[in-house]
């Protein structure tokens, strides 16, 4: 026992300085995102997930592809049919097996939109949720940009805002004497509540973070058993390492 | 039962005399000091995390396309397409930050406790060797994706060479085969990645160990074992002070390897990116040679050698001095054993001035991981509010490059004018019971 | 404490708790890597079942659809060539397919769901070559007495207009019979069963 606290005594500082200085990074890592507001999403939620796609599909997809997601393996992680997918979401007219790709034929959308909607499969992960939340938060109108809406957290984005019909519009209340946005205002209603439509975005947000990685339901899943069995082994083997080393002591 | 184990075990040794021997050299007879503390796991976990990125990547080889136009999508094949390839992959990136996470560790138990020192030098030179061959091999591997970030990383880092008077612009086109990181560079990478560096780290790990049993471990007191008394219950010729490797660090190891594993497979499933630390963000954008990402970082491991770089400013019209610099800090590490030519080993019983020197440098080599993250930026307005920000960081890391190679400097003043005071040496290892 | 008695049940029982423990773990930390050789959901997605339109094929007349990378043979059979196979029995390896080489629902002399509809898969059970088709009744180099079926080149192996092998030729056994299903009259499913159907 004596052994045991006395070394330890000698490695807790070295050991506290090194695990101190690596905490130390991990606030600035939190804060990578910027000032933005958690967007709480939680990919285990499957009906928040089946809205968000039903968002997607009613109004996203016309532009933006999710190129690596299967029509197959979003009916069964999201807990749908074969047939509820390819009657109420696949509007593309690809096979069950296949993914999901956009009408949107890329040269054209380029000359209209000076950019072609990218693919949007790996948003999240390139992004951040937090990021996806809120841009989708973040759309105003604005008669300079050449389809009339801007974006705070993407300014100049050259995406037009198809949610505009469940949000409403906003309109920017600039500092004064500045160009820069203080905050925006919902100068015309739409067919949700703000408390809607906040839930709207965030089901579209957790759909997406799916999407860019359907492997986290699996990974969830797994983990704890697999920290179980861990955690059993290490007990057996910490048992075995004191039996044998009671020849040394 | 046992009857049958015996005779394999004659069949085997008639046909291969040389077995057995050499499990008694390396294992049952090969008596470690019997104070080991935690420091001591990290060599066997660097051998573990050794084996995880071997097998996981033959695996990974198996659905990866080493080409510009595919290798992004044969990532996210299997990523989502293969049968547990997610976990496949995680294991190998989640591998590839802890294997720099043990080895900074290992190394840093050699520098405390003395371990480079006489009779070890070739120890250390070896385990040397196998960082910068690791360095490699995490570089080529990090470009494999083709992110975004492997694009500009590789641009960037082997821009590097670019410095190098005179053959330096040639010797870049040379290192990617292209005039920007192209199908030439990554399959090249691949190529070494894969095949050469890995055969490179297994040798350098044999000699490593092959060097380190002939001398035998250091401990934690810096005590030569095989100098004190002979005689243990084992054996009447070993030293007294050590213990057979197998069975009892082998079952520590054992248990050491459970604690291990318990990390690595919380961030396997529970946070694989760790939060864009070890897999980042702007590298799940495909490699895109006319758009830079906001801020090009290379991997943490990587950040306080870059940040190195960034602290020499062009001088004499060459950008040289900051490539020098960074190269340097890994010489200077070389050379560690002829630096500090001090007698007593372990940080135990030296001097003063040595721990405060070890601190700082310990300090500088965040710091330098601080500015190479970017963090110092972030943390630099906040503390202080509207200021020149580039001024107090080169400030900051500049005085941190002072520390990290000044450490080297004192040492040797330190040690060689017989500066430091000591203090005494126990004949034996301290057990404490 | 050295001197101590070593408590040898203990340890072996530790050692061998440790040891089977830690060997599941091995097993099970296996089992991904083996299981990442199945095929991936892109193959299983470009495997996927294959609707065939059969409106189109005339009596007598064979047509191949690709399935999972094999031919697929789709024979529109004529009354006279159904009423000629009951009597090949006798010169046949497995005339009753009891070899399980179709499934359950594929039965007696025609092999079949609707009995004209032949469907197999176009792959020698010999070597894996594909079969010719020779619907015509009449003496053939490599079989005089020759009442229509599926002749291969490579080694000379034999069928019968249900692909039922010949006794005395190379292949072992019948043409396989893939699942599939009648979709409607003139549409059918390979590679789901009527019961998966619905």
């Amino acid at each position: 026992m004596t052994k045991w606290q006395l070394s330890m005594k000698r490695l807790i500082p070295s050991f506290a300085l090194a695990l101190g200085l690596m905490v130390s990074c991990l606030p600035a890592m939190a804060e990578e995102g910027g000032a933005l507001p958690t967007a709480g999403t939680n990919v285990q939620d499957q009906a928040s997930l089946q809205r968000g796609a039903k968002l997607y599909f009613n109004y996203c997809v016309g532009c933006h592809s999710l190129k690596y997601e299967r029509y197959s393996r979003m009916a069964e992680d999201l807990g749908l049919s074969e047939q509820e997918v390819m009657q109420n979401l696949n509007f593309t007219g690809g096979k069950f097996g296949d993914t999901i790709i956009s009408h949107m034929p890329g040269d054209a959308a380029a000359k209209w939109f000076g950019k072609a909607p990218p693919d949007l499969s790996l948003e999240v992960r390139a992004r951040t949720a937090d990021w996806v939340y809120a841009y989708l938060n973040s759309f105003y109108l604005d008669p300079e940009r050449p389809v009339g809406w801007n974006n705070t957290v993407f300014p100049n984005a050259s995406m037009p805002f198809p949610l505009w019909e469940l949000q409403g519009m906003q309109t920017a209340v600039m500092k004064p004497g500045t160009t820069e946005v203080e905050k925006l205002e919902l100068s015309k209603p739409g067919k949700l509540t703000p408390a809607q439509y906040q839930r709207a975005s965030l089901d579209l947000t957790n759909f997406l973070e799916y999407v860019s990685e359907p492997a986290a339901l699996q990974r969830h899943h797994y983990g704890i058993w697999v920290l179980l069995f861990l955690a059993l082994y290490t007990l057996l083997a910490f048992l075995l390492k004191k039996e044998y080393w009671k020849d040394v002591h | 039962m046992s009857n049958v184990f015996t005779r394999m075990g004659d069949w085997i040794t008639e046909r291969s005399p040389g077995l057995m021997p050499m499990y008694r050299k390396h294992l049952s007879e090969y008596y470690a000091p019997k104070t080991f503390n935690l420091w001591y796991y990290f060599g066997s976990l660097a051998m573990l995390v050794l084996v995880n990125q071997i097998v996981t990547g033959i695996f990974l080889t198996m659905n990866y396309n080493p080409s510009a136009a595919g290798a992004f999508d044969s990532v996210e094949y299997i990523m989502r397409d293969v049968e547990w390839g997610w976990l496949i992959r995680y294991m190998h990136s989640t591998g590839a930050s802890l294997f720099f996470v043990v080895v900074f560790l290992h190394m840093f138990r050699g520098i405390m406790y003395g371990s480079f020192k006489k009779p070890r030098e070739l120890v250390w030179l070896l385990g040397m060797m196998i960082y910068l061959a690791l360095m490699a091999e995490a570089f080529m591997g990090y470009v494999l994706p083709w992110g975004n970030m492997s694009f500009w990383g590789a641009k960037v880092i082997i821009s590097l060479f670019g410095t190098i008077p005179v053959v330096g612009g040639h010797l870049v086109e040379w290192i990617m085969g292209d005039y920007l990181p192209a199908d030439a560079t990554l399959n090249r990478f691949f190529a070494l990645h894969v095949i050469a560096l890995p055969m490179v780290l297994l040798l350098l790990v044999v000699l490593h160990l092959a060097a380190l049993h002939e001398v035998g471990s250091n401990n934690p007191d810096g005590v030569e074992i095989k100098k004190g008394p002979k005689g243990n219950r084992w054996s009447p010729l070993a030293p007294a002070d050590g213990i057979p490797f197998h069975p009892y660090y082998t079952v520590k190891d054992l248990f050491g390897v459970g604690v291990f594993l318990m990390v690595a497979a919380f961030i396997i499933f529970f946070a694989p990116t760790l939060g864009g630390w070890f897999l980042e963000h702007d590298n799940f954008i495909r490699a895109n040679n006319l758009v830079t990402p906001s801020l090009i970082k290379p991997s943490w491991y990587f950040t306080p050698f870059y940040a190195i770089v960034r602290m020499f400013p062009a001088m004499f019209g060459t950008a040289v001095w900051g490539v020098v610099a960074m190269f340097g800090s890994i010489a200077v590490l070389f050379a560690l054993p002829w630096f500090d030519v001090g007698k007593v080993k372990s940080i135990r019983y030296r001097g003063t001035g040595y721990k405060v020197a070890l601190g700082m440098w310990v300090f500088a080599f965040f710091g330098l991981g601080a500015i190479g993250t970017d963090m110092t930026a972030e943390l630099i307005p906040e503390l202080f509010g509207n200021v020149d920000v580039t001024f107090w960081e080169n400030l900051f890391g500049r005085t941190m490059v002072l520390i990290y190679f000044g450490f080297f400097v004192f040492l040797w003043f330190y040690t060689h004018f017989g500066w430091e005071k000591t203090k005494p040496v126990p004949e034996r290892v301290t057990t404490h019971d | 404490m050295a001197n101590e008695v070593v408590d040898h049940s203990r340890r072996r029982f530790l050692t061998a708790a440790t040891a089977v423990v830690g060997g599941v773990g091995i097993v099970s930390a296996a089992v991904p890597f083996i299981k990442s050789w199945e095929p991936s959901a892109r193959a299983k997605a470009a495997g996927a079942p294959v609707t065939a339109d059969i409106s189109k094929i005339e009596l007598g007349q064979k047509v191949d659809y690709a399935w999972r990378g094999l031919p697929v043979f789709v024979v529109n059979r004529t009354k006279e060539q159904l009423a000629l196979l009951p009597s090949l029995d006798p010169r046949l390896t497995d005339p009753n397919s009891s070899v399980d080489q179709q499934p359950s629902y594929i039965k007696g002399v025609d092999r079949s769901i609707k009995p004209e509809w032949l469907v197999v898969v176009g792959i020698c059970t010999h070597l894996g070559c594909v079969p010719e088709f020779v619907p015509v009744i009449r003496p053939e180099s490599f079989d005089p007495e020759w009442k229509g079926g599926f002749f291969c080149p490579c080694h000379k192996s034999r069928y019968d207009l249900s692909g039922r092998v010949f006794k005395g030729v190379p292949a072992p056994k019948n043409l396989q019979v893939p699942a599939y299903h009648f979709v409607d009259d003139t549409h059918i499913q390979i590679g789901v069963d009527p019961q998966e159907a619905g």
